[in-house]
């Protein structure tokens, strides 16, 4: 990029062109939506599909939306959705099989790779889509179905104005400000009667956009407010979660028992690998038609929560919830820094959210290293207790 | 000449796409016990050389029913044809084992990583199978046998339940005429007819001979089995840096995409199924992970 | 109230011990208590104790990953659980669980062993009581592998 300045200002009046341009460019623009009593991520097809005036609020086990007293576009935190719902959909088909007398004859179906905006990406699930990069694109092998899709996406972010009750992305450096992953990354800003958004231009692509829509540079005073929008951020953050040695914390402790604790709670839902950005378990599901000569080959969406997930001839590995449960969690914040070389968790709070019963990721961290010092000296006194003899 | 395969040719080699199965034919099936048959395969897509190394596995797809790793029973210097042996235990197989000559399947693969034949040049060689566990294991022996020289001396103790199960029966015959290899064969419970060993596997350990501080043990079998085989190898003062050992999982994708196969941080169907022992000593030991 | 060695003689294993190897063997134990359920000890945990049941009911149990744990055998009153700690590498080989609320008497193990090193005598009662409970466990195994209920042609 050459020497103009970083950041320009779009104004609210403005915003349907941004909509407008990217159309026109052929993309899909798809985004946050109120539905059924959340903000989804669906098609917008213009911008008055958006949340304006719209807030949520979340706890363990709970989510609400309230009105704003303000119109703004994008304030309020993440919801049941991520990207992960378009870059690796939930379902799709592999291929399809004839069976003519003994001839196997099996097609890939071609990788319908839709182009697609994606508007309103937070910082966090930046994070979690460069996570899912490294599973899909950056390993031994390639998903080429997700390598497609993810090249063909725009992503237009939105620092956060406002944090979630659930969310811990300072704590797992990820947010609340984005710093890469994004062609334009937007801050919106309501201030002295004003509505605009500071527009931060990331890449070739976004620069490209940005051309084509009303936008002038941002003076010094504006730049400022946006910086006081993510500085106050920053300080919102609903829970945290101590992530020193955590990746040797939890592999200290698989035997601890909060892991009773915890599955004495858990319903084993598995809400949250489905509302997890970064969870991306599936299975396979093969099909045929009633004549057996047309199969078809599935995939799903998979969670490791259910009892068939680690099943082989003769029962499952991990029978109990207690094991399951532990499986998700050691594998969200330990393991996969083994497997990828980062977390898995991006402090996005949707699990704590979504979890019917509340379980809260940061609290169970907490507890195994608060008590971890305690475990170990009731180990030597294991078995034993003394009575009075009689 | 063997050469060992890149990735890059694994993935030509067996598969086009590693998600997509390709046609094989079934050249030949032949049941080798009540529930255990081996079938040897062509390619339909005119795939003369199959690369693969000792302990990999292929997807194995059946036509509407479904797909399941199976382990290579076949030797790798013969590459011209793919050797499965499998055990029906649930619908795919038992549909696998119901195919007849002419019949095609879906294969995807190779996958996995293999038994440390090169490791084990200049070494003894204790190979310790149990039950279908000798199918992953026997293009180690087609491999160790084909450039017998290389290695010290060469023992293959092998349990299974009953007489009956016996696999390779013939084969394992042929290599005890051969004089070069010590072969040990026990049952859990035998019939009127048996007059070898009876007492679980561990037992042969004691009649192995190898020098424990220059061998390669290899283990396949039961995941029990396997937990006392190594407690014997360890008593008989082999390092845990010289067992490897086959572990098993669900699995779907086979290429690190699904997460069915996860154990611990390692993937199976990549970083197994064979591990060196040491590696996961603990995880071995953590009960439903 | 009983002291500790009167209950202790009460037991088959103690009889026939003279009055010194049972004060010895008083010296080593300790009354405990299993909760129905409690894990008693996991197969690899180094084995330093040995349990005469008072009451109650033990399981003597293996772990195999798709089954999950697999009751072996079960121990009652009157009987004594595990051998581990007198033969090395001194190793549980197995889990034990009790099964139903359970009395127990708690010898160490490790202690006696080291006793019987410098006392044969003592050294000698332990091992012929160990060698009588190993055998009838041997042979009742080797029933249980006979499977002489199942139909046979």
């Amino acid at each position: 990029m050459s020497d103009d300045p970083c950041n320009f200002v779009l104004e609210r009046d403005n915003f349907q062109q941004l909509l407008d341009v990217l159309a026109k460019h052929g993309y899909r623009v798809v985004g946050p939506t109120v539905r059924d009593g959340a903000i989804v991520y669906d098609t917008l097809s213009s911008a008055a599909d958006l949340p304006a005036g719209w807030t949520d609020e979340q706890n363990g086990g709970t989510y609400r939306l309230r009105r704003r007293d303000d119109q703004a576009l994008f304030g309020y935190a993440v919801g049941p959705h991520s990207w992960k719902k378009f870059l690796h959909p939930p379902v799709v088909r592999l291929w399809q099989a004839t069976r003519d007398g003994n001839r196997l004859d099996i097609r890939e179906d071609p990788h319908e790779s839709p182009k697609m905006a994606f508007l309103g990406v937070r910082s966090c699930e930046l994070h979690a889509i460069a996570i899912q990069d490294r599973v899909f694109i950056q390993g031994q092998h390639v998903e080429s179905r997700y390598k497609s899709r993810r090249e063909q996406a725009f992503i237009v972010a939105v620092n956060c104005g406002q944090a979630g009750g659930t969310c811990f992305c300072v704590s797992m450096n990820t947010g609340p400000k984005a710093t890469s992953g994004f062609d334009l990354a937007l801050t919106e800003v309501l201030e002295d009667g004003r509505h605009y958004f500071l527009v931060e231009v990331g890449t070739e692509s976004g620069a490209d956009v940005l051309r084509e829509l009303s936008h002038r540079s941002a003076a010094k005073a504006e730049e400022e407010a946006a910086e006081r929008v993510h500085a106050s951020t920053v300080q919102q953050m609903g829970r945290k979660m101590d992530t020193v040695d955590i990746k040797d914390l939890l592999y200290r402790n698989y035997e601890h028992p909060r892991w009773d604790n915890v599955a004495s709670r858990c319903l084993t839902c598995a809400n949250c690998t489905m509302v997890c950005p970064t969870c991306f378990c599936t299975t396979v599901e093969d099909v045929t038609d009633l004549k057996g000569e047309h199969a078809e080959r599935w995939q799903k969406w998979d969670s490791c929560f259910t009892m068939d997930f680690s099943y082989i001839h003769g029962g499952s590995i991990r029978a109990t919830p207690k094991s399951r449960y532990r499986q998700w969690m050691t594998h969200k914040l330990a393991t996969w820094i083994d497997q990828f070389g980062t977390s898995g968790c991006v402090g996005c709070g949707r699990c704590i959210t979504w979890c019917p019963v509340g379980i809260d990721i940061t609290e169970e961290v907490d507890a195994i290293r608060k008590s971890e010092s305690e475990t170990s000296a009731a180990k030597e006194n294991h078995g034993n207790t003394t009575e009075n003899p009689g | 000449m063997f050469m060992k395969p890149t990735v890059e040719e694994q993935t030509v080699h067996g598969s086009l796409h590693p998600m997509v199965p390709q046609p094989w034919c079934v050249r030949r099936l032949r049941w080798e016990t009540e529930d255990t048959f081996t079938f040897e395969l062509t390619s339909e897509n005119g795939l003369t050389k199959f690369c693969f190394l000792p302990g990999q596995f292929n997807m194995l797809y059946v036509f509407g029913i479904g797909e399941v790793p199976i382990s290579i029973s076949g030797a790798p210097a013969k590459a011209g044809s793919l050797v499965h042996t499998v055990r029906a235990v649930g619908a795919a197989t038992r549909a696998l084992g119901s195919l007849k000559r002419g019949a095609h399947l879906g294969v995807r693969g190779p996958f996995g990583s293999s038994w440390p034949v090169e490791e084990a040049t200049g070494k003894d060689v204790v190979i310790v199978a149990g039950g279908i566990g000798l199918a992953p294991l026997r293009p180690v022996i087609y491999e160790v046998l084909a450039k017998r020289q290389r290695f010290g001396r060469v023992c293959l103790l092998y349990g299974t339940r009953t007489p009956d199960d016996i696999l390779y029966i013939k084969e394992l015959e042929k290599w005890r005429e051969r004089g070069d290899l010590q072969i040990l064969v026990t049952v859990d419970r035998a019939g009127q007819n048996w007059t070898g060993n009876v007492g679980v596997v561990t037992t042969l350990l004691a009649k192995a001979q190898f020098d424990p501080d220059n061998t390669v043990a290899m283990v396949c079998g039961p995941e029990v089995m396997m937990r006392f085989t190594i407690r014997e190898l360890q008593s008989r003062g082999m390092g845990v840096n010289d067992i490897y050992i086959s572990m098993e999982r669900n699995m779907k994708c086979a290429v690190g995409f699904c997460g069915h196969c996860q154990y611990g941080p390692t993937f199976i169907c990549k970083d197994g199924p064979i591990f060196r022992y040491d590696r996961i000593q603990h995880l071995f030991a953590i009960r439903e992970i | 109230m009983e002291t500790l060695q009167r209950i202790l003689a009460d037991h088959p294993f103690a009889r026939g011990l003279s009055d010194k190897h049972l004060e010895l063997l008083t010296g080593c134990a300790s009354n405990v208590r299993f909760e129905a359920g409690q894990e008693v000890f996991r197969e690899g945990e180094e084995a330093n104790e040995f349990y005469l049941i008072r009451e109650g009911k033990m399981s003597v149990e293996l772990f195999a990953p798709e089954r999950g744990s697999v009751n072996i055998l079960t121990l009652g009153e009157g009987d004594v659980l595990g051998w581990s700690w007198l033969v090395p590498p001194y190793r549980w080989r197995f889990d034990a669980r009790a099964i139903e609320p359970t009395r127990a008497i708690a010898l160490d193990g490790k202690c006696l062993r080291e006793k019987a090193e410098r006392d044969s005598e003592l050294g000698y009662e332990l091992l012929k009581r160990m060698a009588h409970i190993m055998e009838e466990r041997l042979h009742a195994t080797r029933l249980q592998l006979l499977n002489v209920y199942e139909a046979h042609s």
